[in-house]
């Protein structure tokens, strides 16, 4: 197939790609958008029944990245060898259109103003030395103030579910008393609370904490987003998380910005095209295109444009800035580069009260975003004075939907026998009886974690994988064990008949075998100091300065709330910075 | 043999059937048809197991996922039939894993490292499990006692055991995450025979909408399960 170069070419078709493609279409360029995965819509692969089959969705990972043609590898320190994250398990990335914003639960946070100015604020109240040694904690270079208005972008189109605390400085609402003030209200109200989430917001508020309902783009009612596309109310159906909705009722890319990009002649979407590089000229101060794999000829192609976006989500970005050679690669060693530096994610732990026998859960209620939480003990809300660590988690009850296989690997519990006799009683009484609650915690960013090429390993297109070094430390596990102990208190409120607290261990490595979220962060961060960052405070690349990196590879360090609010809200952003300076005067958007 | 009350029969299948709007809805659905097919009354013959892996599959699941007093066993639901149907997938031929070498041994917290699909694991797994039977039993896993068995899979459970290059805990994880798929998966997979693994938990199945159920708060949801085909319990 021949295809004419565009002005702009947007790697990845999720929601970093689908934000970016659309704007700069907006903005009259011609795009094309390249995704390694096949088309994807909810016609198909969320059509019902089919859709709500639990093995063949969260289980099989049927929307999931193909892991037979490439994964990464993975090591705890780095004297050890990495090995292949053969299965799908601790972490799922996305593949096909819509990426992960296809199957994601709709979560939609935006940043508190200190996870954006965490190592000022850190330093401000309790001086340098407060930071642990190796931990390389740094700001991101954008307040809130300056996103705000892209939040509040973000959730228009995403059709986000809420309560508000402060609007324009002014108490509004029941919301989230730690969060910022914002430009408008939710577009939708908040969700209505299962079961469990109302239980926990009695409970949480007996204990002298504050809960307010997770801000979700799962619709709450029927909506129209700015771009005129239509989301049905959410159904509490629970297959959700890992699921195309069929309901359209979570925000995806697939049903709230591509249905406005499609019929676009300046637009044009190839699938089955997995980019391997992009090129550089000879100075590699600017990049000429890209370089992809047509899946269905086995021919590689070449397309030219002025603009590249890479939008391929935080780890894939990273590694297609080290293949194309975009920015100094960080070497660990000499403590130099930043490509691949600051790798993080997000620390996560469940802990569990039984309540009685005449109170049923119904815990295959729910829906991907819904829930209610807490902040009491999330970022700079508290005093870390006399803690000795730097982070925090929010603390929640988020019923996605539990189905029963994954119900199974839980069982009746820790301790609980996990098969043959005592197994069956525990397991159903557990999820009948059951509340889960998680403390969702930051991930700090050290010297030793990182990213980089594997030296062994290559995927089925001859790439050499990217690699992970990455483990817990110490600062993460006395986060989450003083913020789960915080848990106790809701506990007692709940009247749990028992209750068993989720934490963290010290020494514990990062183990690849458990699920624990998708929010990956870090490697390719935004900053002002490319010494420290790869991209400027405008996600563009310091070195290729056509060329700009969307996701969340651009948190310096993983913040309590999930990523999603804040790589959309950076990619309107980003475009708007693109479509207001940078292409009236291609360039570098900050000077040194 | 399972108790007869438990052999599937297909006048209930069918009247679960008519009893439900989802059948109207999803007739001439394929998922439907299939599933009729694989709940007919001839007794399953394995497509990938041999006969005397057969034999241990079914003991073994049924000790991990015993028939009680709290609901049916691995072999009321169907489970090992799940298992082999299963097999002959993308999945059991290890088509969803990255499957390129060299392949390395390292910790455990790094994943799986052998370069065995699931079918491979079981066609190994149970050939060493019942030679080790037959030396610490003098007989094949089958047909032992069930305490023996069990002692046999908490051994392989525990890490006590290998199996010529697989670790006994390996194999032990793979039949007990299969066995547990096989016991909630929607029927349409072959296991959860007549819903039986969600009449247990309470789990209204493909129903997938709770609208009106959101807000009450207390009591147990009160409808009964429903599969992609249509099936009701
Ligand atoms: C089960 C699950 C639940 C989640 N829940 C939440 C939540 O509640 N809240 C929240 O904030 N976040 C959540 N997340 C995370 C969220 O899904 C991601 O943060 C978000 O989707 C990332 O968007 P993205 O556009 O950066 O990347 P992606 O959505 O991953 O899109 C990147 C696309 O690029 C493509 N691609 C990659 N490499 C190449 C290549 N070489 N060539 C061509 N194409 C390529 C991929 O196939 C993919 O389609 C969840 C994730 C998962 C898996
Ligand atoms: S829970 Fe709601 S948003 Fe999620 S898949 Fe079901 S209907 Fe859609």
């Amino acid at each position: 197939m021949s295809i004419k170069n565009p002005d702009a070419i947007v790697v990845g078709a999720g929601w970093a790609g689908a934000i970016l493609a659309k704007e700069l279409t907006e903005a009259g360029l011609s795009v094309v958008m390249l995704e390694r995965g096949p088309e994807r819509t909810t016609a198909v692969e969320g059509a019902y029944p089919d859709s709500v089959d639990e093995l063949r969705g969260a289980v099989r990972h049927r929307l999931f990245q193909n892991m037979a043609k490439t994964t990464v590898t993975v090591r705890n320190t780095p004297d050890q060898t990495a090995l292949p994250y053969r299965q799908l398990a601790a972490f799922l990335p996305g593949e096909g259109v819509g990426g992960a914003g296809l199957h994601w639960s709709g979560v939609h946070f935006r940043a508190a103003a200190e996870d954006l100015t965490l190592r000022s604020t850190v330093v401000e109240r309790y001086g340098e030395k407060f930071i642990p040694e190796g931990m390389n904690l740094q700001d991101y270079g954008v307040t809130y103030d300056e996103l705000e208005p892209f939040y509040d972008k973000a959730e228009k189109v995403f059709g986000t579910a809420g309560t508000a605390y402060k609007v324009n400085g002014q108490v509004v609402g029941d919301g989230n008393v730690f969060a910022p003030s914002r430009s408008d209200d939710f577009p939708l109200p908040a969700l209505k609370d299962v079961y469990s989430a109302h239980l926990f917001r009695g409970a949480a508020k007996e204990a002298g904490y504050h809960p307010y309902s997770l801000p979700a783009a799962n619709a709450s009612a029927q909506y129209t987003n700015p771009y005129g596309v239509q989301m049905g109310p959410c159904n509490f159906c629970g297959f959700c998380s890992g699921y195309d909705c069929y309901m359209y009722s979570k925000a995806s890319p697939n049903v709230n910005i591509l249905p406005a990009l499609r019929g676009n002649p300046n637009f044009s979407m190839l699938t089955g095209a997995y980019v391997l590089r992009v090129n550089l000229d000879d100075d590699k101060k600017r990049a000429t295109g890209v370089t992809y794999l047509d899946l269905a000829t086995n021919k590689e192609v070449t397309l030219n444009a002025d603009l590249v976006i890479l939008s391929a989500f935080q780890f894939h970005n990273v590694h297609l800035m080290l293949l194309s050679g975009i920015g100094q690669p960080y070497d660990y060693a000499k403590n130099e580069g930043v490509v691949g530096r600051n790798f993080v994610y997000q620390t996560i732990t469940t802990s569990r009260a039984w309540l009685s026998e005449k109170q049923f859960t119904n815990q295959f209620i729910g829906t991907g975003g819904g829930g209610v939480a807490i902040d009491d003990f999330n970022c700079m809300n508290f005093d870390h004075g006399p803690l000795g660590f730097v982070g925090g988690s929010p603390i929640w009850v988020n019923q996605a939907g539990v189905k029963p296989i994954a119900a199974s690997g839980t069982g009746g519990g820790h301790g609980a026998p996990r098969w043959g006799e005592g197994y069956k009683k525990g397991l159903v009484n557990t999820y009948k009886h059951a509340v889960a609650i998680d403390a969702h915690g930051s991930n700090m960013a050290y010297h030793d974690i990182f990213l980089d090429l594997d030296p062994t390993w290559k995927n089925a297109y001859g790439v050499p994988l990217l690699r992970m070094t990455f483990t817990w430390k110490d600062n993460d596990v006395r986060m989450n064990r003083y913020v789960v102990g915080k848990i106790e208190p809701i506990m007692k409120a709940l009247g749990a008949e028992k209750y068993e607290l989720g934490m963290k261990k010290y020494g514990d490595p990062f183990d690849t075998r458990f699920y624990q979220t998708t929010h990956l962060g870090g490697g390719a961060v935004m900053g002002t100091d490319p010494k420290t960052s790869a991209l400027n405070r405008y996600l563009q690349s310091w070195d290729v300065s056509n060329v700009f990196v969307i996701g969340s590879n651009a948190f310096p360090q993983g913040m309590g709330y999930n990523p999603t609010g804040t790589v959309a809200a950076l990619a309107y952003w980003t475009a708007h910075h693109i479509r207001t300076t940078y292409l009236k005067n291609p360039g570098p958007l900050v000077q040194l | 043999m399972p108790p007869s009350h438990l052999v599937p029969s297909r006048r209930t299948f069918v009247k679960g059937l008519l009893g439900t709007t989802s059948f109207w809805l999803f007739s001439g659905h394929q998922g439907w048809s299939d599933a009729l097919a694989s709940n007919a009354d001839s007794p399953y013959s394995p497509a990938y197991f041999t006969a005397a892996e057969w034999r241990f599959l079914q003991a073994a699941c049924e000790r991990i996922f015993p028939h009680d007093d709290v609901g049916p066993g691995a072999l009321d639901l169907a489970v090992p039939e799940f298992i082999d149907r299963q097999m002959n997938t993308s999945y059991g031929r290890g088509e969803d894993w990255f499957m390129a070498g060299p392949f390395q041994d390292g910790p455990a917290n790094l994943g799986y490292q052998l370069p065995l699909a699931p079918r491979d694991l079981y066609r190994h797994g149970i050939a060493a499990t019942d030679s080790y039977a037959r030396q610490q039993h003098g007989k094949a896993f089958a047909d032992l006692a069930a305490t023996d068995q069990v002692a046999i899979l908490t051994a392989l459970e525990g890490g006590a055991v290998t199996l010529g290059n697989v670790p006994g805990r390996t194999f032990f994880e793979q039949l007990r995450t299969n066995t547990m798929e096989g016991a909630f998966s929607d029927p349409i997979h072959g296991g959860n025979r007549h819903l039986g693994g969600w009449v247990m938990l309470g789990f209204p199945g493909a129903r997938a909408d709770f609208m009106d159920w959101v807000d009450q708060y207390g009591p147990a949801y009160p409808f009964g399960p429903v599969s992609i085909s249509g099936e009701t319990a």
